[in-house]
């Protein structure tokens, strides 16, 4: 395999294989990727881009879909707390 | 480099799963110039969707392999179209994409079922879980429930269980007699009867359980367990994830806003073709499951009768169509054994939310009978989704059909929503507010 990308979510470190998406990066330290409009946790659901339930920010970007996103080196990554 | 803004293609595929792999690689036969497009980052669809840890099917490989003298243009999506022309938003910026003949290949999407808990972190549709899966989302070790309807439910498991997760269970809402018939009628079909025999032996140990279906999930922030109803009653499982999926629904949006003529048999439209698989808009083609619900095979042939057809070779398409008729027949097999029991809709209480973008919850949608009076007055289908979970849900659920096509066909940036102004892909309805 691949050497593994290193990003950032939330401030954290994290490593994943190569070709991963930033779902898979904000999953190993966020339990969730957004708050919904009356405040619920939510995490992705349909996990190939129609739900917009997994919208992260992604170095400064909002509103980026993570399950469609590959991990580039160095990304950063923020949910919504 | 910057790709130019403005490309001109003979033929244009959008999709690249199975059917646009397929359709692409037919147009290009004849030397026709061939883009095939794809919001997603690498190309095979859902099916064939890139696994970052194994390597894909050899059919896959081999339609990847087939692409030299097509571009791929991979996280295209699609934004709005205008004759012959198509606005896409890419990581760079939007690009206008002409072409001479359309093949649509935008395959379908899960239908998930609302339910009491199905908003918590750790439900996920089936082929959901299955597609994050593939892409590094980790998942081993933790104890995984499958549910839903149809053979989709063994493929998820069977991925999930080589990443190295617990299975602790598949559960089938389609009533034990209606699965043993459709493994029955499977003997007409070796290859598929060798492939389903193959599935179920990766999921040795995996018990499945038919006529069943998950009430609710609990868990405080998270799911943590779900409840079962089964033949035997209602049973409590403790779990990490749940993976739940009712089939499949055809991906229509770019079709309607192109004009293409929908056929309406059942709750969800799909596109109406004619055997030649042309779409009811001169030029446009399609092909795969926005076709119908049809599978991986039916996909691939209607892929490549789709692309000889948009390139011209007409004989090369006919010629297939025997494959056809006979993929679509085991298709109807499948609906016809899977389809979903009436007290599925039934699961969503008046308190569960319908509408995961705005928070709409059932009560709240009651007395509405279109979706246009149900967005108006209580914002369901006005969020990022587009209506494309609660509204494909409403309409299994026999509240109301989903709305036709606007653009923008996905949320887009503002700097896109510029060109599609300046480049007059929006109708002219949407200056009427202007001051």
């Amino acid at each position: 395999m691949s050497t593994p990308i290193r990003v950032t979510v939330n401030g954290q470190p994290v490593e994943v294989p190569a070709g991963s998406s930033v779902a898979a990066a904000v999953a190993r330290v966020a339990a969730h990727s957004r708050r919904s409009v009356r405040g619920e946790p939510r995490a992705p659901l349909c996990g190939m881009g129609v739900c917009f339930e997994c919208r992260v920010q992604v170095d400064g970007v909002a509103h980026v879909r993570s399950c469609m996103t590959p991990v580039s080196e160095g990304m950063q990554v923020r949910t919504d707390d | 480099m910057t790709e130019p803004m403005t490309e001109h293609y003979d033929v244009l595929v959008v999709g690249a799963g199975p059917a646009g792999l397929a359709a692409a690689q037919a147009a290009a036969m004849h030397g026709a110039r061939v883009g095939l497009l794809d919001a997603q980052a690498q190309a095979g669809g859902q099916v064939w969707r890139h696994d970052v840890r194994r390597a894909a099917p050899r059919a896959a490989r081999r339609a990847f392999a087939s692409l030299e003298n097509v571009d791929v243009l991979a996280r295209h999506s699609v934004v709005a179209a205008a004759s012959h022309s198509l606005l896409v938003e890419t990581p760079d910026g939007a690009r206008q994409l002409r072409y001479g003949s359309l093949v649509l290949a935008t395959g379908a999407r899960e239908l998930l079922l609302p339910f009491p808990g199905w908003t918590l972190p750790g439900v996920t549709g089936a082929g959901g879980l299955q597609a994050l899966t593939k892409q590094g989302w980790p998942i081993a070790d933790k104890r995984v429930v499958v549910a839903g309807s149809g053979p989709l439910l063994l493929a998820a498991a069977a991925t999930l269980r080589a990443h190295g997760t617990h299975v602790l269970g598949i559960y089938e809402q389609a009533p034990a007699s209606a699965v043993h018939a459709f493994a029955w009628r499977l003997r007409h079909w070796p290859a598929r009867a060798v492939q389903a025999v193959g599935l179920r032996a990766r999921l040795a140990g995996v018990p499945y359980r038919c006529g069943t279906f998950v009430r609710a999930a609990h868990g405080e922030p998270a799911l943590s367990s779900i409840e079962v109803e089964g033949p035997h009653g209602v049973r409590r499982i403790e779990c990490d994830q749940l993976a739940i999926g009712y089939g499949l629904v055809p991906n229509v949006e770019l079709a309607g806003l192109l004009g293409c003529e929908l056929e309406h048999a059942g709750a969800h439209p799909h596109v109406r073709v004619d055997s030649l698989l042309r779409t009811s808009v001169p030029g446009v083609h399609a092909a795969g499951e926005l076709c119908g619900i049809g599978g991986l095979a039916a996909a691939r042939i209607e892929g490549s009768i789709a692309g000889h057809a948009a390139a011209g070779a007409y004989g090369n398409a006919a010629a297939l169509l025997p494959q056809r008729t006979r993929e679509r027949r085991f298709a109807a097999l499948l609906s016809q054994h899977f389809a979903l029991a009436p007290r599925l809709h039934a699961l969503a209480t008046p308190q569960t939310l319908i509408c995961r973008c705005e928070d709409v919850t059932l009560a709240a949608l009651d007395g509405f009978s279109n979706a246009r009076d149900a967005r108006l007055a209580t914002r369901c289908g006005m969020g990022a989704c587009q209506g494309r979970i609660c509204g494909s849900a409403l309409a299994e659920l026999g509240r109301f059909p989903r709305s036709g096509s606007r653009p923008p066909l996905f949320p887009a940036r503002l700097a896109t929503l510029a060109v599609a102004e300046a480049e007059s892909f929006l109708p002219n309805d949407y200056r009427g507010n202007r001051t």
